[in-house]
């Protein structure tokens, strides 16, 4: 899988953003391979208002803990229970079967292209 | 600081390892996943690159004297063959490192420190030794060191070691060693590790590392063994219930601290640096924290530096604590008030505002059945 996926967005905070109605965001390869094994994944809640830049949950590793920062603006739809379930999936299909959440987006934070966020990171571009 | 590399640096590098810094050196922290590194080596085996701990010599007439003077243990009476877990204490009896101290012959030792004390450690051990008949060598600089770890360690060993010493490598006990030809060549082995199954360590001339490695991935590759970093080296050594300094252990602790009465020899006529400094904190114990072990309830992991609750109140510190991968949920360790320690206390961890329920259990949390 390459690290960097086509046609997302990204934050600096290492999420995706995949437009649509509701989007769909998760984090990216670069940040699972970062983290290590992931263990423990906390999400908002469905309902729950998510706001550009904030925390809105939690990615524990074996080793660590990181924030989850909302890439948008938006009323959370969606959570992926499979995720919550099984966290390993966020390492195993980052940008697929690995997706956190969706969001019916009023605002989107900065974002960036894949090509943008492959040179910040300094991995190949899609 | 620059940092230092092992022999193994491109052996790593070839592998796709992760590095981490770790006491100055530049270690791989993981090959790929460090949940499989860990679960290879409680259900097969893991190779270790531990080149970054320190080997320092200490022979002479007097080298168990000196060493009985140096450290918190006394070594006249060890015998050769076999190995000790010591700690060296600073006059206050504050803890300067663990360290394991190997006897290979009357008058001939192996000190093996923690790879950020290690030249503390040597230039402790050269002073302390000034008076006593005895030479101190610091090794470290052209020592490499490779733990293989786990219920197959034996037999992915055996197949390098020539046949007629095949009874002498099986009847090694825990915490023995003896020099054997491997692949070939003289290596130091010892039936040691840190990670709560069985395994050893070779020690073995820098300019051998390389080799020995690729030698000892291949005669494992059938029968599960893979590269280890020091990510897995840490879950595994904390389920075992293992301190690690500068965790667990530090400047500003003594030994009955950490729970260690057993390891320091307060028995008459055993002089030793940071003697009279130990003995009055084994007699003035009240109130100090204790080390404990906890078991979360839930499954977000208390890390280093997280409080512990008990009715709001703070009653102590995490010094170690992840998600245990073999046993499926949170453990710890903590230095805690004394009345909450008894195992089966519950008492609370502060994860980041959240507090969450932890249970005070006995160590180690993970012991090994076969």
């Amino acid at each position: 899988m390459s690290t960097v996926a086509p046609n997302l967005k990204y934050s600096a905070e290492h999420e995706w953003l995949a437009a649509g109605d509701p989007a769909t965001v998760g984090i990216t390869a670069v940040a699972a391979e970062a983290l290590g094994d992931i263990v423990y994944v906390s999400l908002p809640e469905v309902g729950d208002t998510v706001t550009a830049g904030a925390t809105c949950g939690e990615v524990e590793s074996t080793k660590s803990v990181s924030d989850l920062y909302a890439p948008v603006t938006g009323e959370v739809i969606a959570i992926n229970q499979a995720v919550l379930d099984d966290p390993a999936l966020v390492n195993g299909d980052p940008y697929g079967a690995g997706w956190l959440f969706t969001v019916a987006v009023t605002a989107e934070g900065p974002l960036l292209s894949p090509e943008e966020y492959a040179a910040a990171n300094g991995v190949a571009a899609p | 600081m620059t940092e230092r590399t092992t022999a193994l640096y491109d052996a790593h590098a070839v592998l796709g390892a992760h590095f981490t810094d770790f006491g100055g050196w530049q270690m791989p922290l993981r090959y790929g996943s460090e949940l499989a590194e860990h679960t290879a080596v409680r259900e097969a085996a893991g190779l270790f690159d531990l080149s970054h701990m320190g080997e320092v010599w200490v022979q002479g007439p007097d080298a168990a004297a000196a060493l009985s003077f140096a450290l918190v243990g006394a070594f006249d009476t060890l015998a050769v063959g076999r190995a000790k877990y010591s700690l060296i204490v600073a006059e206050d009896g504050g803890i300067l490192d663990d360290l394991i101290v190997y006897r290979l012959a009357p008058e001939r030792f192996l000190v093996v420190p923690n790879a950020g004390n290690a030249a503390l450690v040597a230039g402790e051990l050269t002073t302390r030794a000034a008076g006593f008949t005895a030479t101190v060598t610091d090794a470290s600089a052209h020592t490499a060191l490779i733990a293989l770890q786990g219920p197959r360690a034996a037999e992915i060993l055996a197949t390098l070691v020539p046949e007629e010493d095949h009874e002498a490598l099986a009847a090694l006990r825990y915490y023995a060693a003896l020099e054997l030809s491997v692949d070939g060549a003289p290596a130091l082995v010892a039936r040691t590790g840190y990670t709560g199954e069985d395994g050893f360590e070779l020690f073995i001339p820098d300019t051998r590392a390389a080799e020995l490695w690729d030698t000892l991935l291949a005669a494992g590759l059938t029968r599960g063994l893979i590269p280890c970093g020091l990510a897995a080296r840490d879950s595994l050594r904390l389920e075992a219930g293992m301190p690690l300094y500068g965790n667990e252990l530090t400047r500003d602790l003594t030994p009955f601290d950490a729970g260690f009465d057993r390891v320091v020899n307060l028995a008459e006529g055993h002089n030793f640096v940071g003697r009279a400094a130990l003995e009055a904190a084994r007699d003035h114990r009240t109130g100090r924290r204790v080390l404990v072990g906890l078991r979360g309830e839930g499954r977000r992991a208390a890390r280093a530096g997280y409080p512990i609750l008990s009715e709001g109140a703070v009653i102590g510190t995490v010094t170690s604590g992840q998600p245990s991968p073999t046993l499926g949920h949170p453990v710890a360790f903590a230095y805690i008030d004394p009345e909450f320690a008894a195992p089966g206390t519950p008492v609370q961890a502060d994860l980041r505002g959240k507090p969450e329920a932890f249970t005070v259990v006995e160590t180690p949390f993970y012991r090994r059945t076969r």
